[in-house]
């Protein structure tokens, strides 16, 4: 039914646009024409004849439109389905009247070009809506979804629980209806996986990403800057989905052979080598923050430090870095909200395992790991593996909407001290 | 203090200075020298894959191989060819009839196994086999050719039959929907709030919001396209729709803030030069603003593009990983990416998909830099400096 209504619509919107857009046309030539004739006879316009045939095609446009939108808004709801071919001849009916009292209207004391503008603006606005309902969409289908999901799982079996095992769920769902699936969906691992994981990545990207940017912002002269800020910014273009594979076949191996080297047993999916890998891709995300930071830090506070006859170093570490602190916590804030985020370099090296370990050289799996396996295997759609995906996007929304929230406040209050 | 004890003091500090400065450049080498490690590991793996191996052998269109294409060849020949050849020998003897009772030397694709060997890497080929091969290549009956099958050829189970077409067919499809929707709607946000917005309470929530979309991960855009677009909307699963609709939402930030950052760095002198002249606020907007913060919004539209060509996570959760064997031929037929081909061929287990996963990773980072490297020119070169 879902999947008629699609190339229904489909097939509407071809007619729409082979039916309403010369329809448009023609309104806007006969309104044109009309303010010719009439200023021939002397009359004058408020506004110019283009006004008035953009005029003419808004009124040919909305009631088509608007009865299109309610039409599809009716079949979505599932209240009534109105069959395409009624819709087309509505819509092709209405632009016609539309078109007629459009051009009708047009006399020389109407203010078209106020009202045209006044359409165009509130087109704008409700493009710039567009956003706004995305950021609800997500928040309205994970946490609808996860609704669902709770009901089956309790919440603080969920959040407490140690024991991640959904493929046991599903053999609970086909069995006794009355057995429960408690301790099955325990989130404890994937959270140590992802926040080990996190952390290595941080390891790796807070030393390097802040000496670059104290390096870029500090030391190096401009050219040298000139070629070393793109060329860091190229590993922030990379694809992640490379980086995974980067991870897999490369570094795992690497990190494999030297754990023998020292005597240590390692897995080829170790919780290390998608760490390190993340932290390389955050190494440009931490270093252009911090460097905007760091140069938009006064310049006389430097110069005060070098007077009292301290070097170079002692004035970044005891003035600068202390005054661009904010800014550097909101570049970690962010980093973390990435490094939690990130999917396909874990799904390519960290390995599907939920293990609840400290050891970073076994196989951990983390949150984003899960979302994607419950959602391309072929369970489905009600299922609980599946709708446990949603339960845990919205933690990861939660968390990250909280971090990006909290960096976005620590450096605006950074920019209300020095600018 | 002693005069000595302060002394030694400032050499500590200063060498404390000099191991300073010298962290910070290491940083710098290290991130670069990653760099360079990264883009050799990966051409090293991969440029083999633009390569492959064919072998000379004698085809006989005889009435068996009608019905079984490995009749046309010799016993030993038929293990070395790709069965992807073989296979086709019936369907091209359908179509051209004159073949039947020919028989004639050709330069057929060989099996994966033959191909690792000729290239030096492991394989599963026998010691006889080995020896075979050898010999055919020291008679010039076994050579490696450049490798079209890749690009033109789509997914395939047999990895010297795999390509990369129907991917990069399915790519374009995305970058099309994401295009069309994200660009107008993006610029038109923009002129919004840069040249009509009140100053009101409503605005900030915008802005806000738009910082916090460019931050969202990528994956929770993927549960939005499954549970909206493909649940609610009906929109097909594993479609280029429903693939590009979901990058559209994410490349939209990406495009309101660099078109925004555009629209600011024109001076209000040239708006109020318009107005002045009787302008309405659209007609400054259009005649105006628009062309002359045109740059910069390509740019920026550019640099979102590339970065929704990479993009996989996602795109799995809508589906489009699926085998897709020919080029999909519309907007809502089953379609995958060049990202999410990767993927997939990074987790088969047969060697031979590790070089073709590199030569495809080889394939989108041209692609991407390409993209980017036009973005800069056109930063550089168009962008008017005021």
């Amino acid at each position: 039914m879902k999947q008629g209504l699609l190339v229904d619509t489909g097939t509407v919107f071809l007619y729409l646009f082979c039916g309403l857009l010369p329809f448009a046309a023609i309104a806007y030539f006969l309104a044109t024409r009309k303010t010719f004739s009439l200023k021939f006879k002397g009359q004058t316009f408020h506004s110019t004849s283009g006004s008035y045939g953009w005029y003419a095609v808004v009124w040919t446009l909305w009631p088509a439109l608007a009865a299109s939108l309610l039409a599809a808004v009716l079949s979505l709801t599932g209240v009534a389905h109105v069959p395409g071919s009624a819709l087309v001849a509505a819509a092709l009916a209405l632009a016609a009247g539309g078109l007629a009292v459009g051009v009708m209207k047009v006399n020389p004391g109407l203010r078209a070009r106020n009202i045209v503008e006044g359409v165009i603006v509130k087109l704008l606005f409700a493009a710039s809506l567009i956003s706004i309902f995305t950021t609800i969409g997500i928040v309205l289908s994970v946490i609808f979804e996860a609704i669902q999901f709770f009901e089956i799982v309790n919440i603080w079996d969920f959040i407490f629980g140690t024991n991640w095992n959904p493929d046991e769920a599903v053999v609970h769902a086909a069995g006794a209806a009355s057995e429960s699936a408690e301790g099955l969906f325990g989130s404890v691992p994937l959270f140590a996986g992802t926040f080990m994981i996190t952390a290595i990545a941080m390891l790796v990207a807070v030393p390097v990403g802040l000496f670059s940017a104290i390096c870029m912002a500090e030391y190096a002269s401009p050219t040298f800057r000139k070629v070393a800020k793109p060329t860091l910014e190229i590993l922030a273009g990379i694809p992640t989905v490379v980086y995974g594979f980067f991870a897999a076949i490369t570094v795992s191996p690497m990190i494999v052979q030297a754990a023998e080297a020292i005597g240590l047993q390692a897995d080829y999916t170790n919780a290390l080598s998608p760490g390190i890998v993340m932290g390389i891709m955050i190494i440009p995300l931490v270093s252009s923050l911090s460097d905007d930071i760091i140069t938009s830090v006064p310049n006389a506070m430097r110069e005060g430090a070098l007077a009292l006859g301290a070097y170079r170093s002692e004035s970044i570490k005891n003035v600068v870095l202390p005054a661009a602190l904010p800014g550097i916590v909101s570049a970690f804030l962010l980093g973390v909200s990435r490094a939690v985020g990130e999917t396909m370099i874990v799904v390519m090296a960290a390995g599907l395992r939920p293990n609840l370990t400290m050891n970073p050289l076994e196989g951990m799996t983390t949150v984003t790991v899960r979302i994607v396996d419950a959602l391309t295997g072929d369970q489905a759609f009600d299922s609980p593996e599946t709708l446990s995906a949603f339960g845990l996007g919205l933690v990861l929304l939660v968390f990250t909407l909280a971090l990006n929230i909290v960096s976005l406040l620590v450096i605006r209050r950074f920019r209300q001290q020095y600018e | 203090m002693k005069f000595a004890n302060s002394l030694s003091q400032v050499k500590k500090r200063k060498r404390r200075d000099r191991r300073f400065k010298a962290y910070s450049y290491s940083a710098i080498a290290l991130a670069g020298a990653f760099l360079v490690f990264f883009f050799y590991n990966i051409i090293s793996n991969g440029w083999t894959a633009f390569q492959q191996a064919e072998l000379k052998v004698e085809v006989t269109y005889s009435e068996e191989a009608m019905e079984m294409g490995n009749w046309a060849l010799s016993e030993e020949m038929s293990y070395l060819v790709s069965r992807g050849y073989t296979r086709l020998i019936p369907v091209r003897m359908e179509e051209d009839k004159t073949l039947l009772g020919t028989s004639r030397q050709e330069w057929v694709l060989a099996d994966s196994e033959v191909d690792q060997f000729l290239k030096g890497k492991p394989n599963r080929l026998s010691k006889a086999e080995k020896t075979l091969i050898t010999e055919m290549k020291s008679h010039g009956q076994a050579r490696l050719a450049f490798n079209t099958g890749f690009f033109g050829n789509g997914d395939s189970k047999l990895p010297e039959m795999a390509g990369i077409w129907s991917a990069a067919v399915g790519s374009m499809y995305v970058l099309i929907i994401t295009f069309l929707f994200s660009f107008p709607i993006g610029v038109m946000t923009a002129i919004y709030l840069e040249e009509f917005a009140p100053n009101n309470k409503f605005m900030p929530i915008i802005e806000v919001n738009i910082n916090n979309l460019a931050a969202i991960p990528s994956i929770l855009f993927g549960l939005l396209g499954l549970a909206i677009f493909i649940n609610f909307f009906g929109v097909p699963r594993s479609s280029a729709l429903a693939g590009g609709l979901t990058l559209s939402l994410m490349t939209l930030p990406i495009i309101i803030i660099s078109t925004r950052a555009a629209i600011r760095a024109v001076p209000s002198s040239v708006r109020e030069g318009a107005l002045a002249l009787g302008a309405t606020p659209w007609q400054t907007v259009l005649t105006n603003i628009l062309p002359l913060s045109l740059p910069g919004i390509l740019t920026g539209t550019i640099i979102g593009l590339a970065q929704a060509i990479g993009e996989t996570a996602p795109l799995l959760i809508v589906g489009m990983m699926a085998y897709i064997p020919d080029a999909p031929g519309d907007f809502t037929s089953a379609a995958t990416v060049l990202p999410a081909q990767i993927y997939t061929w990074s987790s088969d287990s047969l060697r031979a998909f590790t070089e073709r996963t590199s030569a495809g990773i080889i394939v989108l980072l041209a692609v991407m830099l390409s993209m980017n490297g036009l973005a800069i020119y056109l930063r550089n070169k168009r962008e008017t400096k005021w």
